[in-house]
Parts: C-alpha cells; sequence; structure tokens
C-alpha cells in the first residue's frame, strides 16, 4: 500500500505533532483568555516554528497540506507522502 | 472552509490485529459522545452563539475532526488484517456482512448514528451546558475504553483523547463564565 518509510519521516512528524499539540492548547486557551499577553508571544513564537518544522518535513516526504497550502513538485506529489492512517 | 493537514494530532500506534478492541473502540467514532457527535453539535451551534464564545466552538469543533481520525486510524489498524473467522469471532460478523471492512458510523452495539444525538437550542447557556456535559461523557467512555484494553500503544493514544475532553470540558466552563460576566455587566450599566 506505501513504500517503508525511514527513520527520519517519524522523528520529523513527532516534533511537528509536538509543535501543533502546543498551538492547538494556546489557540484554545487564547480563545478565552485573549488579554495573556505572554500565552501570546508564546503561540507566535510556536507559529514560527511550526512553519520552519513544516518547510523541512515537505522537502523530504511531500506536501502537508493541499490547496496552495504548500508547494508542489512536478508531477503533482499531494499524494506522494502516505495518508496518516497508513503510517 | 477548512484545510486538511496530512498528519494525525497525535501518533497511533497498534501492537497487534484486534478486531474485538476496534468493536469497542467504534462507540467514540458513531456512538451518541463520540467524536462526530461533537464535531457536528458545536460547528452547528457556533452560527447563534454570543461572538466572544464562537472562536471557542469554532476551535473545539475542528479539532473534534482530527480526534474523529484518530480513532478510525485505530479501528482501520485493528481490523486490516483480520480474516473472517477474527471477524466472526470479535462478533463483527453483522457489521462485516453490510460493511466488509469499511468503517461505519454506528455505536458499539451496532446502532447507526443519528442527529438525535446532539442539540442546538439557540440558548448559548443550554447548548454550553449540552457541550460541557457532552465532554465529560465522551471523558467517561474514553475511561471505559482505557480500562477494556491492555494494548500498551492503544492506551496511550486514548489517554491523550480523554486528556483533550477534560480540556474541552474546561474551556466551554470558561465560556459559561464569560457570558454571565457579560450579563452582568449589562445589569449594572
Amino acid at each position: 500500500m506505501h513504500k517503508q518509510l525511514p527513520e527520519e519521516y517519524y522523528k520529523l512528524l513527532h516534533d511537528l505533532q509536538a509543535v501543533d499539540f502546543v498551538l492547538v492548547e494556546l489557540n484554545l486557551y487564547l480563545d478565552t483568555h485573549p488579554d495573556d499577553k505572554n500565552a501570546v508571544e508564546q503561540y507566535n513564537h510556536y507559529a514560527h516554528k511550526k512553519q520552519l518544522l513544516k518547510r523541512d518535513f515537505e522537502q523530504q516526504f511531500g506536501p502537508l497540506q493541499g490547496f496552495g497550502n504548500s508547494y508542489s513538485r512536478y508531477p503533482f506529489d499531494w499524494k506522494e507522502a502516505p495518508w496518516p492512517w497508513q503510517v | 472552509m477548512w484545510i486538511y493537514e496530512k498528519k494525525l494530532q497525535y501518533p497511533v500506534r497498534v501492537s497487534k490485529c484486534d478486531p474485538h478492541l476496534a468493536k469497542l473502540l467504534i462507540e467514540q467514532y458513531g456512538g451518541a459522545d463520540g467524536e462526530l457527535a461533537a464535531a457536528l453539535r458545536y460547528l452547528n451551534q457556533r452560527y447563534t452563539v454570543p461572538d466572544k464564545v464562537i472562536g471557542v466552538l469554532n476551535d473545539i469543533g475542528t479539532e473534534e475532526f482530527a480526534h474523529l481520525e484518530m480513532i478510525a486510524t485505530m479501528v482501520y489498524k485493528l481490523t486490516k488484517d483480520a480474516t473472517p473467522e477474527q471477524i466472526e469471532a470479535a462478533g463483527l460478523a453483522p457489521h462485516y456482512a453490510d460493511h466488509d471492512k469499511a468503517l461505519f458510523y454506528h455505536n458499539a452495539a451496532g446502532v447507526p448514528f443519528t442527529a438525535t444525538y446532539i442539540q442546538a437550542k439557540g440558548d448559548p447557556i443550554a447548548d454550553l451546558y449540552e457541550d460541557i456535559a457532552a465532554e465529560e461523557k465522551a471523558r467517561a467512555t474514553y475511561q471505559w475504553l482505557i480500562d477494556l484494553t491492555d494494548d500498551p500503544d492503544i492506551k496511550d493514544s486514548l489517554k491523550f483523547l480523554r486528556e483533550r475532553e477534560v480540556v474541552h470540558s474546561l474551556r466551554f466552563r470558561e465560556c459559561v463564565e464569560i457570558l454571565k460576566e457579560e450579563q452582568d455587566s449589562k445589569k449594572i450599566f
């Protein structure tokens, strides 16, 4: 169904999941605490970190997002990275 | 609109083929207190709640779809290598007769999903109390599921989901307080 994935795939995915978890938590927290300046700063810090990790991951394993939110190689490589339930 | 991201919110690993466990986990896929019900409930209520709490309903509703995908991944991985004999021994023959190994929105007892599991009352306090109750019921379900399995990998993913219910419940409780405060300030001025 899918090719064998290198150890690096799982490592980068894990790093991304960790940062994204921080962002989900901060996002929900800030929805009810919009005046917490420190939390907004943390949110922006991790938002930037996410972009860097996303770029690293996508360069090796293909786009994480469709609809123009990630760049594509030729031929269109949206299907290159495996689907989440296949890994 | 929504943007799909090609990754799970939290890793789902499965130690062994276990269709019986899959049969239980489907409760959180198409059951009354499951992730589908949660996502549809919040994303539908968000249109008519006060501006101050729309964000919470929107964002928790969105996160629920990520949880639905985690549950689906567990069910898929637990059943993909099962033989028809294993399916039957797990009590999944009635499911298999209709769906083969495809997932379907029903609960652990095979009752199909229905919109009657969820409500939108148009009254923000009534809706938020329903949402708090929904999170607590889902938390309890995850606890029962954790108690029912000895698969350490599945337990790990289920514990993550259980903790998310706790956080969601807290955020909804804060929404109630925010609306009460707003109501009180209107009375003063």
